[in-house]
């Protein structure tokens, strides 16, 4: 049955399961600062990386990052509001608030009991932390802010989303490091299908470009000074991003009856622990949520076109991404494309798999692919079609987008065109 | 002082593989004693501790940093190495 004919007659599921649809978007990242904006950036393989600029930069030995620029929280802000909203908050809500007015929804009323909010983030209030944190320590003050507690906590970005809207049904964070908001959406995506929630805003949001915040990362030395390359055999690590991305999740029988312009049906989730290590990936984990989400969404291997790769730019992660998707594809592994569009936009941590999910919506939609820029040198051990450097235009039916976060979590989303 | 500086980095080594210093050897390798990535990149940031030198040394590329991580005896060369050239 095609899609356009299913969407005419909106039949119940027979397992009595809602469909669930994406009706809004929104986003801010290096890129831009709206959906636009940044797929427009997709579709010509721009950097979003350059050197990065805040205090004590000159202490670091990673000196670049895909930063929000220009960022003047004033312009989108009152000054009682920047006093109480952390940036990864700020972010949020700017994201959240584009997705709202593309689905054209109004939560007065009965609707907003039965709507939510799940975001994920991995570091929260980060700049807040590291901020009072030289209060006290460095400058050796006794007094902090007010505010401190309530613009840091990992929830605060969920919870101000909620009271903007009135989303007065579930709302709550998830944090599992860089799968946050595949596991966010993941949720949210279960939650509507189950019929517990009839919308849900859902996502992601990251700011931790601060000094703190890299330094920490530095640690690990898995950061490349120099650029982001995914698949790439001279690729040497991954360059932090920020920022955040927002769909609305809703009901597929309320959003035909209202009209909207749908922009993909979310049809399937899986999620996978490694149980194994706590940085180093599994092929196995990961292939285990591909496969589950395939599963789930009741989708063939074959009619997977794109896949949207964690594709971090580290030498672990790409080999290992690339052997699972080899392994559950089979033989349809060489046919389909699979690109990194973290060399664009950076790693956004507990915010990139919304930001990713963007490229999987461009894909079914526009019938554009993202490309992985940054490609130099093929690698034997990444041998599929990462779509190197360029966009591309191909029709795809169904996509996924994969997270594969540090403590061996995976989580993997499956989005088809209607 | 060379004597010394491999004897410390070898007390370093061996409490991350939980081995005793003299089961170590120049020509043993991380694999050899049980360290994985996470343990040598600890242990790297321990012997930067302990000698206050910072060691250019990315995961993602171990073979073409400018510190070889092959064996023990190139380990220790090369913190040599560094600790000289912060002394000179």
């Amino acid at each position: 049955m095609s899609p356009k004919k299913r969407g005419k007659k909106a039949p119940e599921r027979p397992d009595g399961l809602r469909r669930v649809v994406i009706t809004g978007a929104g986003t801010i990242n290096a890129l831009g600062h709206d959906v636009t904006t940044t797929l427009a950036a997709f579709r010509d393989g721009r950097c979003g990386i350059g050197p990065l600029d805040f205090r004590d930069v000159d202490r670091l030995s990673i000196q670049i990052g895909a930063q929000v620029h220009p960022w003047r929280a004033e312009d989108y802000f009152n000054r009682q509001q920047i006093l109480l909203y952390d940036k990864f908050t700020q972010f949020a809500l700017l994201a959240a608030k584009q997705a709202v007015a593309q689905a054209g929804l109004d939560f007065q009323g009965a609707l907003g009991l039965r709507s939510g909010v799940v975001l994920g983030t991995a570091g929260g209030g980060l700049n807040t932390w590291d901020e009072n944190y030289r209060t006290v320590y460095e400058e050796g003050k006794n007094r902090v802010h007010p505010f401190v507690v309530p613009k840091l906590m990992n929830n605060a970005a969920a919870s101000h989303v909620s009271m903007e809207y009135g989303l007065r049904g579930p709302a709550f964070t998830v944090a599992t490091a860089c799968a946050s908001s595949n596991h966010a959406m993941g949720l949210a995506f279960q939650m509507i299908r189950s019929g517990a929630a009839q919308v849900m805003l859902t996502g992601g949001s990251e700011a931790m470009l601060c000094f703190g915040g890299v330094k920490a990362w530095e640690g690990l030395r898995v950061m490349s000074k120099d650029a982001c390359r995914p698949f790439s055999a001279n690729r040497n690590g991954m360059v932090q991003g920020e920022g955040a991305g927002v769909f609305v999740f809703e009901d597929y029988d309320n959003a035909r009856a209202r009209g909207a312009d749908i922009l993909a049906e979310v049809v399937g989730f899986a999620m996978s622990s490694d149980a194994q290590d706590i940085v180093m990936p599994s092929a196995q984990g990961a292939e285990r949520a591909i496969t589950g989400a395939l599963q789930d969404a009741g989708l063939n291997p074959e009619d997977v076109g794109y896949i949207n790769a964690h594709g971090t730019g580290t030498a672990a992660n790409d080999k290992t991404e690339c052997a699972a998707v080899a392994h559950a594809f089979g033989h349809h592994a060489d046919r389909l494309m699979m690109s990194s569009t973290k060399a664009m936009h950076g790693h956004i941590i507990g915010g990139t798999g919304a930001v990713e999910l963007l490229a999987c919506i461009m894909a079914l939609r526009d019938g554009v692919i993202a490309p992985t820029i940054g490609y130099q040198e093929a690698d034997p051990e990444c041998a599929l079609d990462v779509v190197p450097n360029e966009a591309r235009d191909a029709r795809v039916d169904a996509v996924l987008s994969n997270a594969f976060a540090f403590g061996g979590l995976n989580a993997v989303i499956a989005l088809r065109r209607v | 002082m060379t004597d010394r500086i491999q004897d410390r980095i070898k007390a370093i080594i061996a409490e991350q593989a939980m081995l005793e210093p003299d089961q170590i050897t120049d020509e043993s390798t991380p694999q050899d004693l049980g360290i994985d990535s996470l343990g040598l990149v600890e242990s790297i940031f321990a012997i930067e501790e302990e000698f206050d030198i910072s060691i250019p040394f990315n995961a993602n590329e171990p073979d073409k940093s400018d510190f070889d991580i092959s064996t023990m005896g190139t380990i220790i060369a090369a913190v040599e190495r560094l600790v000289a050239q912060k002394a000179a």
